[in-house]
């Protein structure tokens, strides 16, 4: 009885234990997310939207300039870095049995832990110094080549998903090896592997470091590829440098929608998954 | 409920001489890595009969069924010596695109795998695909053909576009069927296709394979000997690796001639 009575007891503690981690863990996420609304949700009106950045002296303007440009930015970056990524981890998971599977999962994985400033240094050195000046295209590269090792790895553990047993059906079917992958194999595990682009899109639309050193950010509004291009991660840390209230409200207003986009992202992430899964 | 004749271009079944077996095999030894599965088997099937694989677990059976349209290959280390003959051609020659052999050997495996991607039709025409693109018409003809020659047509005919995932294991099973014969091959093996399949399930996958002997050559893979007597015209017992005895079903049920055979069949092992 005694003995009972400790097990419950020991039990509940544990329990709580690990309540109290949950909690320890969405504080500070609630905490940002609050402080952000509280101090950023008063300068976002339409002009923040759709005006770009005003002299000094001037008041109002806006964020168009760093919003677009971070689309712009971040399209770049998928165009580089989803198909090389994808088609990584289909090859992993399909014919990387070998050394080379090895070998590029090892590279993959160290890729993933190299911190974002040093690519966006590797950026600099191998796509602005050459070229001349900073562009929205060696941004592009710069956040491409972050998404590449975290697709490739997701998409991996998507494929790898699969039964082995589809893989057999399409082969006894007649499938080529190539087919079988592709038509079989990765459009089954089309919806996880949508899942993980998004996460890691999400992910490097935050980036600012590699920006700094490639896409250097724009007081103006501009849409060239081969020139320097402002983007929300940039802007606001401009703007939370300066000495100016009204910047720094501004840089609050812009960190707020720079969380509304991640977050977006991550919900269509969802609202696709469940989509699936519903068809299924 | 025929196939009726081959609107399909593929390789033609060529006219063979009732002295050529549909398939057969000539030495064969199925071997992974250094460890052979089966060792040293001789058999032939005839065109139009179901021939049944019977044998304890870990027999080699199954490794044997795969040896015939060359899927064990596809397991690392895993490699075949000695021949299998596809109407008389050795299908293991250098010069013979493995490829092709399996559009023409076709194979149902004993979990339903239907692509989950895919609709109903889709499915069923998924092998078809890969030899050629069919104008739509004759496409839902196949498509219609294959589904009546699985009994599961029926069934199915008012949902075709819908995912296969919501139908029965044992529809699914046969929806399996209906994609393997859609393409027409000459040869088709079940690997234990009732395995899965609750015993409903399993007596329409019989009753199927009688059907299907009509218009193919049959070789299914079982673990239940009650089925093997009721839907094979020959039997053949493997027992550690070696084929022990093949002979027409009733016979092999009534009269075996080696003693692990009248074991195995009686019950005392396995």
């Amino acid at each position: 009885m005694h003995g009972n009575l400790f097990r419950r007891a020991f039990g509940s503690a544990m329990t709580g234990l690990t309540y109290a981690a949950a909690v320890l863990a969405i504080l500070p996420l609630a905490a940002v997310l609050a402080m952000l609304i509280v101090k950023g949700a008063g300068s976002i009106n339409w002009d923040f939207f759709v005006k770009s950045a005003v002299p000094l002296g001037e008041s109002g303007g806006g964020f168009a300039h760093a919003i677009v440009g971070t689309l712009i930015v971040v399209s770049l970056a998928c165009a580089v870095g989803l198909p090389i990524g994808i088609g990584t981890g289909v090859f992993l998971a399909e014919f990387g049995s070998g050394r080379t599977g090895f070998v590029v999962r090892f590279v993959a994985d160290v890729l993933n832990g190299v911190p974002s400033i040093v690519i966006g240094i590797f950026a600099w050195t191998w796509l602005v110094k050459p070229m001349g000046h900073f562009s929205a295209l060696a941004g592009g590269c710069a956040l491409g080549m972050i998404l590449v090792p975290i697709t490739a790895r997701t998409t991996e553990e998507m494929v790898r998903l699969v039964p082995n047993s589809l893989r057999e059906a399409a082969l006894a079917l007649g499938y080529p090896r190539w087919r079988a992958a592709l038509q079989v194999v990765v459009r089954t595990a089309a919806g996880g592997i949508l899942t993980g682009c998004l996460v890691a899109v999400a992910r490097v639309a935050g980036e600012t470091a590699p920006l700094l050193f490639t896409a250097l950010g724009n007081e103006f509004f501009s849409t060239r590829l081969t020139g320097p291009m402002a983007a929300l991660p940039l802007q606001v840390y401009v703007y939370a440098l300066g000495p100016y209230e009204e910047w720094h409200r501004q840089a609050w207003a812009g960190a707020l929608v720079l969380i509304m986009l991640v977050l977006a992202i991550s919900l269509i992430a969802r609202a696709v998954v469940r989509a699936k899964r519903q068809r299924a | 409920m025929t196939i009726p004749p081959a609107q399909t271009p593929a390789p033609p079944a060529q006219a063979v001489p009732a002295t050529v077996p549909r398939i057969a095999t000539d030495g064969l030894t199925a071997w992974y890595g250094s460890a052979s599965g089966v060792r040293d088997v001789t058999f032939a099937c005839r065109e139009n009969t179901v021939t049944a694989l019977i044998g304890p677990s870990g027999c080699g059976k199954s490794t044997l069924l795969r040896s015939l349209n060359r899927m064990h290959e596809l397991v690392a280390g895993a490699r075949v010596t000695g021949r299998v003959l596809l109407d008389g051609y050795d299908i293991y020659d250098p010069a013979v695109n493995p490829v092709e052999v399996r559009r023409r050997i076709g194979m149902v495996f004993q979990r339903p795998t239907p692509f989950p991607t895919m609709s109903i039709a889709e499915n069923v025409a998924a092998g078809l695909a890969v030899g050629r693109r069919l104008p739509r018409s004759d496409r839902d003809g196949v498509i219609e053909r294959a589904l009546r020659g699985a009994a599961l047509w029926d069934e199915v005919k008012d949902r075709l576009h819908d995912s296969p995932l919501n139908l029965s294991g044992g529809q699914q099973q046969r929806l399996c069927v209906a994609r393997t014969i859609a393409p027409e091959p000459e040869v088709i093996l079940l690997d234990e296709p009732t395995a899965s399949l609750d015993p409903a399930g399993a007596a329409h996958i019989e009753e199927l394979v009688q059907e299907l002997k009509r218009d193919f050559t049959v070789v299914i893979v079982t673990h239940n000997l009650q089925q093997a007597g009721r839907v094979s015209d020959v039997t053949a017992f493997f027992y550690l690796g070696e084929l022990i005895e093949v002979a027409p079903t009733t016979q092999m049920f009534t009269a075996p001639k080696k003693p692990q055979t009248e074991a195995y069949i009686t019950g005392r092992f396995g």
